[in-house]
């Protein structure tokens, strides 16, 4: 218990500390341990079981790299994901060179110019909550009836790249939203009364400021556009080949993982690919936490 | 706050100010009224505010002094449901008629902000962000403007070697000194000062005011203060505004030792504010 309100004493007490903060205290430990367990179990897996995979034992039982594992041209007994590699650098390209220009602008309007408490920013900013928790399933239905089907595109890296650019549309127009609205507005008062027009003082002054925040946004989206499977089976398609054009039909690191598991013969090396895929979404995420570090550690 | 030292008292003049005829007037203010939506925050204002003086608008908070100063500059035109009716005349030229350019009002008319408000780039971009918007782009001039600036600011010694550091890093006084410069550096006629000393320690507060005393031979100048000693020591001409009012207007010296109104007497001898 507490000690007597007239003493002036501030030495602990003799009494025990209180027992449901004690209890309050050992939960929050236990949670904390328990999350980064299965977070660290899950990769100490995937690397266990992966990383083995790329070497084999020679003739003379040497231990060699299996350089096959990467061969330009993919076969079902070498099952390279070179083509899996560049099909994903290809569709992260296409995907974002649809998705950041309209969200980074879109961002902008309802950061700046939109007039305040608008309807329509009320209506974008609930329309974009909504689409941001869809599951991609569903993007990816989408992407199959209207891009594949509709427009006629057929399975090509473009529809996969047009359905995950609207999958992370959301995601890049709130970033931009809210990094622009947190730029303080003395910048912008300063830039204004020095005679500079709201162009120049968003471009100059206040589009600077944001980037770091916009860009931690980006990363955020390519981590999905990378780590995706579900919205690409159905709209870029799961061929085995790299892809030159962007109507061609190709597969990416994440659904060449998904097809080796599902085929069975090769569960060694679908487990190589998932190391390759961890190592690459771990350095973006990596990224994206140093850049907003850097950001937040602004003013 | 006593409410009754605020109310209105038999000898009252509420007569505009005449600046001496010789004197070139620069902002001329007739029966201007301000609203942010419903709220009332100038009351028919007339105000004539002389060229190459120091002008000081004093007053309680929320009686309307900072809203003054930035209808000035139109920079309420940035606050939502902002309503201003009346005349502002800048020389002959009324600032808030449609054929106004705000931004070249706002390079004649130049603001200097309560907290130092210095982009988050180097001292020398902080001061050449103005000329460059404004369609400067030698490099040789640039450099000239910089460096005038920054002497007239009195800031040039303390930063010459580093004009490429981070305006984030240098202290909040020489902030609001790069702020002054940056706001010399567009060349405006007048400066509007919106407490700009308020966030700052007493010796640079100090150096803020000498540094105001030499601009104005140079600039007109406006200033919002909440000290009155301040005031008395940079300006001209005081005047004194209470709920969104201008109750007296007069030379800096008249106003303090001999204000006419009753209010006026009560605010300034602390009895209220």
């Amino acid at each position: 218990m507490r000690q007597p309100v007239n003493s002036n004493s501030i030495t602990k007490g003799s009494a025990p500390p209180h027992v449901k903060s004690v209890l309050f205290k050992i939960l929050t430990y236990l949670c904390t341990f328990l999350t980064v367990l299965s977070l660290a179990s899950i990769v100490a897996y995937i690397f266990a079981n992966g990383i083995p995979n790329f070497f084999f034992r020679d003739e003379n039982n040497a231990l060699r790299f299996k350089s096959s594992l990467f061969a330009i041209k993919y076969t079902t007994d070498n099952v390279s994901m070179f083509h899996a590699i560049i099909n994903t650098l290809y569709m992260t390209f296409l995907s974002l060179l649809i998705s950041v220009p309209l969200g980074v602008f879109g961002g902008i309007y309802l950061a700046e110019y939109a007039p305040a408490n608008s309807k329509l920013v009320k209506v974008v900013r609930i329309t974009s909550e909504t689409l941001a928790g869809l599951p991609s399933i569903i993007y990816g239905l989408f992407g199959m009836l209207f891009f594949v089907n509709a427009l006629g595109w057929s399975f090509s890296l473009l529809a996969g790249a047009f359905t995950l650019a609207i999958m992370v549309l959301p995601v890049i127009l709130r970033q931009t939203e809210e990094s622009l609205l947190s730029v303080p507005r003395s910048y912008r008062e300063g830039s204004l009364a020095l005679g500079a027009g709201k162009l120049r003082t968003t471009m100059r002054i206040v589009l600077p400021v944001a980037m770091p925040g916009i860009l931690a946004g980006v990363l955020l989206s390519i981590g999905r556009i990378v780590g995706e499977t579900a919205a690409l089976i159905y709209t870029s398609g799961i061929v085995a080949k790299t892809c030159l054009s962007p109507m061609e039909s190709g597969r990416t690191l994440a659904v060449h993982l998904y097809q080796l598991q599902q085929e069975g013969l090769h569960l060694g090396e679908a487990f190589a690919v998932a190391v390759v895929l961890l190592i690459v979404v771990i350095i973006m995420n990596s990224i994206s936490s140093k850049v907003a570090q850097k950001f937040s550690a602004k003013d | 706050m006593n409410v009754d030292l605020m109310k209105e008292t038999g000898n009252t003049s509420s007569e505009t100010f005449h600046v001496d005829p010789s004197q070139k007037i620069k902002f001329n203010i007739s029966d201007m009224h301000l609203y942010y939506g419903d709220f009332h925050a100038l009351k028919g204002i007339n105000m004539e505010i002389p060229d190459n003086k120091v002008t000081a608008l004093i007053g309680p908070s929320g009686c309307g002094k900072s809203t003054l100063l930035k209808s000035l500059n139109r920079m309420n035109d940035l606050v939502p449901g902002c309503k201003i009716t009346g005349k502002v005349l800048l020389e002959d030229q009324d600032i808030y008629s449609p054929n106004t350019d705000v931004n070249l009002l706002r390079k004649r008319v130049g603001m200097v902000f309560q907290k130092p408000n210095p982009f988050p780039m180097s001292i020398y971009d902080n001061i050449a962000y103005g000329p460059r918007t404004h369609g400067i782009r030698s490099r040789a001039k640039l450099d000239e403007i910089v460096e005038k600036s920054l002497r007239d600011a009195a800031l040039f010694d303390e930063v010459k070697d580093d004009l490429k550091k981070s305006a984030m890093a240098i202290s909040g006084g020489q902030q609001q000194r790069l702020c002054i410069a940056r706001c010399l550096a567009i060349e405006p006629d007048v400066i509007l000062m919106d407490e700009p000393t308020s966030a700052l320690d007493p010796i640079s507060t100090s150096r803020i005011e000498d540094l105001v005393l030499e601009l104005k031979k140079k600039y007109t100048i406006i200033i919002v203060t909440h000290n009155m000693q301040q005031a008395t020591r940079i300006s001209d001409i005081t005047a004194f505004f209470l709920l969104g009012d201008m109750i007296e207007m007069s030379a800096t010296a008249e106003l303090f030792g001999n204000p006419h109104d009753k209010r006026t007497e009560n605010y300034i001898t602390g009895r209220f504010g």
